[in-house]
């Protein structure tokens, strides 16, 4: 029998398969998180020196940036399933797209969070209208506005259907932060991010960095799954296949 | 196919103008907000001059988004737009029609009014044109990114608030470069140029894609 992978698009499939997805995405969550929150706290230089001298507490970004980077994966992610629910309306996608939703506006509060823990001891104050911190702001209320959306609508149909149109209209935000900083001419766009550039970071903080997004992407998807798993029990409550796994009566 | 849009944009206009009271709401809400914030912050005349770009358009925001509520709501209600959605006629097309009466009977008035304003917060007389420009510019892109939030949240309870929470961070670049416009030229006229540029990119962005969007909210929620 050949593999087909179209066949876990039926959520009665897909279920158990996510089953035994999430342990080995928690393993590959734990291990990483570890070995980056030790690498990073540890076994990276002291300070920046130079004329950017910090203290400890640099060492947030570990944090910060895998956690900013994810909430505008998680975001096109999103987009991703949303869009693909629209075009081949499947079930499955828009469960997957609800799924991630939150998770992402957990990374995006968590980057803004210690965004303003590392601006405090850094630039004197918790919150400057920075285009980026704005711009990820912004992203912040998107997450919300599609989740309120989802939840003010009765009809699960409908309500699939007008948040993900939200959230391919709201993508436009996502270069606009990505390219907050990294803008063609530097003088027009006075920031106090400095412009990212992975090849000018220092070998051991750009490895505790990537470790650590590794575990936030494999958090990701346990979480989302996890999410999905209910929402799939939810929404197919009905279903025979839900009622025997629940041990309920099966409906004839 | 274009009598069909200036049919709906004349029906739209007339029915405007009859509730006369739903389109002058706004404007008196405009004019309101915008007065109360020298009453809140001072009256100095240098901080006016400073307050007063930012002012206007979160002013212009909050009118905006007060009337869109109503964009669609009345023909809901009485089953016209699902007969427009039957009709053979493009739905964006119709909906840009819709939208084009809104802004007629919504936006334009924001704009013709802003000398009012100008003396108001004590701005140079080219300033003035330059804050007529940048409304003209911009308050039609509210309402094309508005009616997208109107058609999603369409027979929604709590549907004002949600929309909102939807359509006001989708506001903001127009915000950003609209009063931008109006803040730097107050050292020279010249320097808005690239703002207003910017501002009718995003209009013309907005025309091309904000109907589509519309049309297929409108779709989904009279599935």
């Amino acid at each position: 029998m050949t593999f087909n992978p179209f066949k876990f698009a039926a959520p009665a499939t897909f279920y158990p398969l996510a089953g035994r997805l999430i342990p080995w995405f928690w393993a590959l969550t734990v291990v990483p998180l570890a070995l980056g929150l030790y690498w990073g706290f540890f076994q990276t230089p002291d300070q920046l020196g130079g004329s950017n001298a910090q203290k400890e507490y640099y060492r947030i970004i570990f944090v910060h940036v895998p956690a900013a980077w994810m909430s505008m994966w998680l975001y096109v992610v999103m987009v991703f399933w949303a869009a693909l629910g629209l075009v081949f309306n499947t079930r499955l996608s828009f469960m997957m797209a609800n799924a991630v939703a939150p998770t992402g506006a957990i990374f995006t509060f968590l980057a803004l969070w210690t965004g303003a823990f590392w601006g405090r001891p850094s630039w004197g104050t918790y919150w400057d209208w920075d285009p980026r911190l704005t711009s990820e702001l912004v992203l912040f209320f998107m997450y919300l506005g599609y989740l309120a959306l989802n939840a003010a609508i009765d009809d699960q149909r409908r309500a699939d259907r007008a948040a993900a149109l939200l959230a391919i209209v709201g993508l436009v935000i996502v270069p606009v932060i990505y390219w907050s900083i990294n803008c063609p001419d530097p003088n027009q766009c006075a920031a106090l991010h400095q412009r990212s550039d992975l090849t000018r970071i220092e070998g051991n903080i750009l490895f505790a960095m990537l470790t650590m997004t590794l575990a936030f992407w494999m958090y990701a998807f346990a979480v989302s799954l996890m999410r999905l798993r209910t929402l799939i029990l939810e929404r197919e409550a009905e279903a025979i296949w839900v009622q025997e796994l629940v041990g309920g009566r099966a409906i004839p | 196919m274009w009598s069909a849009f200036w049919c709906i944009l004349q029906r739209d206009l007339r029915l405007g103008l009859r509730r006369r009271t739903e389109v002058l709401t706004a404007l008196a809400f405009f004019m309101i907000v915008v007065s109360l914030f020298p009453l809140g912050v001072g009256t100095e005349r240098q901080v006016l001059q400073i307050l007063g770009p930012g002012v206007v358009w979160v002013a212009a925001l909050l009118a905006s988004m007060l009337a869109l509520e109503r964009l669609f709501a009345a023909d809901y209600e009485d089953g016209t737009l699902e007969q427009l959605v039957l009709t053979p006629q493009p739905l964006s097309l119709l909906v840009l029609a819709k939208v084009a009466a809104h802004w007629l009977l919504t936006g334009l008035p924001l704009v013709v009014i802003a000398p009012v304003v100008g003396m108001q917060y004590h701005l140079a007389d080219g300033q003035v044109g330059i804050m007529m420009l940048a409304l003209m510019l911009g308050t039609p892109v509210l309402s094309l990114i508005g009616a997208i939030g109107a058609a999603l949240t369409l027979g929604v309870r709590g549907g004002g608030i949600l929309l909102s929470l939807l359509i006001l961070p989708l506001y903001i670049p127009v915000l950003v470069y609209g009063a931008g416009a109006i803040e730097v030229s107050r050292i020279a006229i010249a320097d808005a140029q690239p703002y207003l540029l910017l501002l009718a990119a995003f209009l013309l962005m907005a025309l091309t894609l904000a109907p589509l969007a519309t049309a297929a909210a409108l779709k989904i929620a009279l599935e």
